[in-house]
């Protein structure tokens, strides 16, 4: 990344660190909200946007790093800080094995069987509810959430903190993605999306590629999760119900699937527009509903994916 | 009760289970098969029609009989329609591509439930049997709309085969799904043909939930586990397989009644999607699917 590019991205990181000393404290809340789950669409939208192909079960990656991040304090007595890793690398192995399994499948063939798993590893929460407490879900004590690391005291209940956390997490995976993309691997990854059979005939190791891609997109999402259980103190059966697998594809196709920036521009807007919309009716789901049709009609490209079309080239 | 008459209502549940979801798989495997849209509002249609079911025997007020009647007619009418705005208005404007109308169904799905919920509300509803004959076992009785469950099930998967393999419609339905290019060439109208195995699979959906509504009840999420029931019929008996599907319905709905009596019906559903990772590892295009060429 070199060049106007470089200053775009750093230019919206610098903005959302200054942004912090002006919105309300709401605000502040909604935007942690947003990078956190930002960085799961980040994730995402390396599998979808870059490499074609279209999971609806990411939903239990997040769900994955959420847990193993709660349970890890909750039962495990592990401080914060180490369930946060240990949660990372559960997640990790857990995509690499996920995706070595539904990976065999292809085409929409790989959509029903992520869906599948998916919905497996929802039904798993609920049946080891004594646990997994899934239906109310686990909440982590306040005392849990103050800690210290290297003699720093850390207050995860304080508000500005959270903020710069998450916005640390979103950087680092806006770098780890953009770096991908930017590589000679994320090449490949375009190839392989253009056309499958092509790139097999030049002879690259097709399976090989989409297994780097599948996990660490759903590394990144376990990542997100981790960061949403350990922020917000809750992790429950809802993060791996169906609408957290759809969720990361809305926010991408709302933002613009296959552009950087887009995940978090979609994530910002969905959430402002659930926002508006529950203040006039309960029925959140439709207005996603609704969302997903006219962008599939309509809009295929998403708002940057439209941007980059017409104006800016070289958007990456 | 012994284990033997356990085992013998365990078989008879399963074979409930197996008649409904393979009716239900049907309609989401014609629907792929000629189409190649994997319809995740498939489950919704089935909601749907146990909804309508509900709404037409109150209604009416006429008994069971008579509501049941009056429901196996307006279920799939209603839902039909729906389904046909659906495929004009949306699927078709988008080509048909595969992975936009993945996404445009599963748009489908969160506003035909926010509307179900809207419109009927939270809370489960039930429907009378039109009959209830008991048959006497020496162990128990059973359900006798239970065993004509099966058996109007069973018919109408008969008669979707002879459709299929021995009208003209069913010939066109093949045609398209075998090559949609060559079938126009040859003067297959293709659009009416994709118009009318959407609305088709969506009205067998319905009649399944109508016949179903009496022994479950109607609620709004209900549409979630036959839509996983399905795909996972679906792929284990081979996207766009018919045969496949039923045969695969069979196996899944027995196993999955008997787990569900002896164990719990999450542990069932688990299993049976642990059940589609090792086909997928085994045979990945499905047990009756042709290897993609």
């Amino acid at each position: 990344m070199k060049g106007p590019s470089l200053l775009l991205h750093l230019g919206i990181i610098l903005m959302l660190l200054l942004m912090q000393f002006v919105i309300s404290d709401y605000a502040l809340l909604s935007l942690t909200r947003i990078l956190v789950l930002a960085v799961f669409a980040s994730g995402y939208n390396l599998l979808f946007g870059y490499t074609g192909l279209l999971s609806l079960g990411h939903a239990m990656f997040f769900a994955s790093g959420a847990y193993a991040a709660a349970l890890g304090v909750t039962k495990l007595g592990m401080s914060i800080p180490v369930s946060f890793v240990f949660a990372c690398l559960v997640g990790g192995a857990f995509s690499a094995a996920i995706s070595a399994i539904t990976l065999r499948a292809k085409g929409v063939a790989f959509m029903i069987v992520t869906l599948m798993f998916s919905q497996a590893a929802f039904l798993t929460i609920l049946y080891f509810g004594n646990i997994t407490r899934g239906d109310e879900g686990i909440t982590i004590a306040e005392n849990l959430r103050r800690f210290s690391v290297l003699g720093f005291a850390v207050d995860l209940t304080n508000a500005s903190l959270r903020y710069n956390l998450a916005l640390v997490l979103y950087a680092l995976s806006l770098g780890v993605t953009a770096w991908m993309v930017l590589s000679p691997m994320g090449r490949v990854l375009i190839a392989i999306r253009e056309n499958e059979n092509r790139t097999s005939m030049l002879g690259y190791d097709v399976m090989r590629y989409k297994f780097v891609a599948m996990t660490v997109s759903g590394t990144l999402s376990a990542v997100s999760g981790a960061a949403y259980a350990i922020l917000f103190s809750y992790a429950g059966a809802t993060l791996a119900s169906i609408e957290y697998s759809i969720n990361p594809l809305l926010w991408s196709l709302l933002g613009g699937a296959s552009t950087l920036l887009g995940p978090l521009l979609g994530t910002g807007f969905m959430m402002v527009l659930n926002d508006l919309a529950s203040s006039y009716t309960d029925a959140r789901l439709l207005a996603v509903g609704v969302v997903l049709v006219l962008l599939v009609v309509f809009f295929p490209k998403g708002i940057l994916g439209t941007v980059r079309q017409h104006w800016i080239r070289w958007l990456p | 009760m012994s284990f033997f008459p356990h085992l013998l209502l365990a078989i008879l549940e399963g074979t409930v289970q197996a008649a409904v979801l393979a009716l239900t798989a049907l309609g989401l495997s014609l629907v792929f098969g000629v189409m190649r849209v994997v319809n995740v509002a498939h489950g919704e249609f089935y909601m749907l029609g146990a909804m309508v079911a509900w709404f037409t025997a109150k209604m009416l007020g006429a008994g069971p009989a008579l509501g049941f009647l009056a429901a196996l007619i307006a279920a799939p009418l209603v839902v039909g329609a729906i389904a046909f705005a659906a495929e004009r208005l949306v699927l078709r404007r988008l080509n048909y591509n595969p992975e936009s109308t993945i996404v445009a169904t599963i748009g489908l799905l969160f506003i035909l439930q926010q509307l179900a919920l809207t419109g009927f509300g939270a809370d489960a509803k039930s429907v009378a049997a039109p009959f209830t004959y008991r048959i006497a076992l020496p162990w128990f009785g059973y359900s006798g709309y239970k065993v004509f469950v099966v058996f109007a099930s069973a018919a109408l998967l008969l008669l979707a085969w002879f459709v299929l393999t021995r009208t003209r419609i069913g010939l066109v339905m093949r045609a398209t799904q075998f090559d949609s290019e060559t079938a126009t060439a040859f003067g297959v109208p293709v659009d009416r043909v994709y118009a009318v195995v959407f609305v088709a699979g969506a009205m067998i959906a319905a009649i399944a939930a109508v016949l179903l509504v009496p022994i479950q009840q109607a609620h709004y999420l209900m549409g979630g586990d036959p839509l996983l029931m399905s795909f996972i019929v679906v792929i284990i008996g081979g996207l766009g397989s018919i045969k496949g599907s039923v045969i695969a319905a069979l196996i899944i709905g027995m196993a999955d009644g008997i787990v569900s009596v002896f164990f719990s019906p999450t542990l069932a559903a688990i299993l049976a999607t642990l059940l589609v990772a090792f086909v997928l590892l085994w045979r990945p295009q499905g047990l009756f699917g042709t290897a993609p060429t």
